[in-house]
């Protein structure tokens, strides 16, 4: 199986390399289309900032092609939240795969700090993505900005308010953890990824 | 509901895990990637490696620990020691470390922080700060690993470093580490009342109550401790079980 990573101006990517390694599974990094477009799965990882993520992709015409994949593709944090419609982070237009809007958290009360940072639990957990995961698993998680809820909404997490921490729509999976860092849940999600 | 988090701090020196109190007596305690791993499989959240030697000839030595770590755990991780460039920063995190820590290079040139923040992230950013409660009442700021005073205000730095783009503050006591009596519950309250990011209390866990005070009084997010890890006083399954049966979320 080849699987792809695409590398674009985003941080974390080798940590997402590293922990494939962990489970067995070696990847590319790239950024060569001809290679992402013919991987057996791709997964688009990413820590950073949306707008200039996104010119980065749409200088190098990544936008368009990520949007035309049809193998299993993986989007992780940053990734996930470019695969929606819109980011309120420097007011974005994203690759609209998911038709959920990214927000930022607002602190409605003391006590909550953004980003959130650590560990929180995933639940309403849908698709073979989550295969043997149990429900209210923890994950790892870093992130100032939230997909809301929507029909895309493969898995729910609280912070503030509810809102989706996994996505699917067709060949298209998202997660707002990071699975590279979520121990061993995380590499139970990576594999079921692998499997699909 | 997010959780509490527990962090066990690794020493590292010449590239191998020291244990001693107070940067004296340091003994080999073996390899940082073992004990990293192991302390991963019990249960900790995170872990701080923080390099004690911190010398230029000996950076490439950390980062090909760092990278061994990385291919290793499962668990996010900071690295800290030594750090004062964008360079130090980069090499860093393309061997894997999730986020790193700065104190004195960054008091010294406090752009360092904006620096790092916009090239990487506020998310990978922690401004670890050393503070000692003096005789009239306030905290003050300590560098080189306490030996040198400021007359800046912990409170005022810390809040600095946070407009300055660190994502993170880890808050150790001087009065407090080594002495197993408990964490600075005032000065921790403060940051993590006046501060919009997560606070990271270390210096003076002895007991498990301890942690339960931090968290629960003092509004800490997390909590960091070396010793009483290494010479397994407290285990982390143990830990985590206990402040699940007080009423604090942490992950089990």
């Amino acid at each position: 199986m080849e699987l792809t990573i695409i590398k674009y101006n985003a941080g974390n990517i080798q940590s997402v390399l590293y922990a494939l390694e962990r489970i067995g599974v070696s990847a590319e990094v790239t950024d060569d289309m001809e290679r992402i477009k013919k991987a057996d799965k791709v997964i688009f990882p990413g820590v950073g900032e949306a707008s200039s993520a996104m010119r980065y992709l749409q200088e190098r015409k990544l936008d368009k092609l990520i949007c035309g994949l049809t193998q299993p593709v993986l989007g992780i944090c940053l990734g996930m939240q470019l695969m929606c419609r819109y980011s309120e982070e420097n007011n974005t237009n994203c690759l609209g795969i998911f038709d959920e809007e990214v927000k930022l958290f607002q602190a409605s009360e003391p006590g909550f700090k953004i980003p959130q940072i650590g560990w929180n639990t995933i639940y309403d957990l849908r698709t073979p993505l989550f295969k043997d995961v149990p429900e209210h698993s923890y994950c790892y998680f870093v992130h100032s900005y939230y997909a809301s809820l929507g029909e895309h909404t493969i898995g729910t997490t609280n912070y503030i308010q509810p809102y989706s921490s996994a996505l699917q729509k067709g060949n298209f999976y998202g997660v707002q953890f990071h699975p590279e860092k979520s121990a061993t849940v995380g590499e139970q999600i990576l594999k079921n990824f692998l499997d699909i | 509901m997010l959780t509490k988090r527990i962090i066990p701090c690794l020493d590292i020196k010449d590239g191998r895990t020291v244990k001693g109190t107070n940067f004296v007596d340091l003994r080999d305690a073996g390899d940082p990637v073992e004990l990293g791993a192991r302390y991963a499989k019990e249960g900790a959240d995170e872990l701080v490696f923080l390099d004690i030697t911190a010398t230029n000839e000996k950076r490439k030595t950390l980062s090909e620990l760092v990278n061994r770590i990385a291919h290793h755990i499962n668990i996010p991780f900071t690295v800290g020691g030594g750090i004062s460039s964008v360079e130090d920063v980069q090499v860093l995190l393309q061997n894997g470390a999730d986020k790193i820590s700065v104190n004195t290079s960054a008091f010294k040139r406090p752009e360092l922080i904006s620096e790092l923040s916009r090239e990487f992230g506020s998310q990978c950013v922690v401004l670890a700060i050393d503070t000692k409660k003096e005789e009239d009442g306030n905290w003050y700021v300590y560098l080189n690993g306490g030996r040198v005073r400021t007359p800046m205000l912990c409170t005022d730095w810390a809040r600095q470093g946070v407009d300055l783009g660190a994502g993170e503050i880890l808050l150790t006591s001087m009065n407090h580490d080594g002495t197993k009596q408990g964490f600075a519950l005032d000065i921790t309250r403060t940051l993590s009342s006046i501060l919009p990011v997560p606070v990271i209390a270390s210096g003076g866990g002895g007991k498990m109550e301890h942690f339960k005070d931090v968290f629960e009084q003092a509004g800490a997010d997390a909590a960091l401790a070396a010793s009483i890890f290494h010479f397994k006083e407290i285990s982390i399954p143990d830990l985590k079980k206990y402040l699940g049966e007080n009423g604090i979320t942490v992950r089990t």
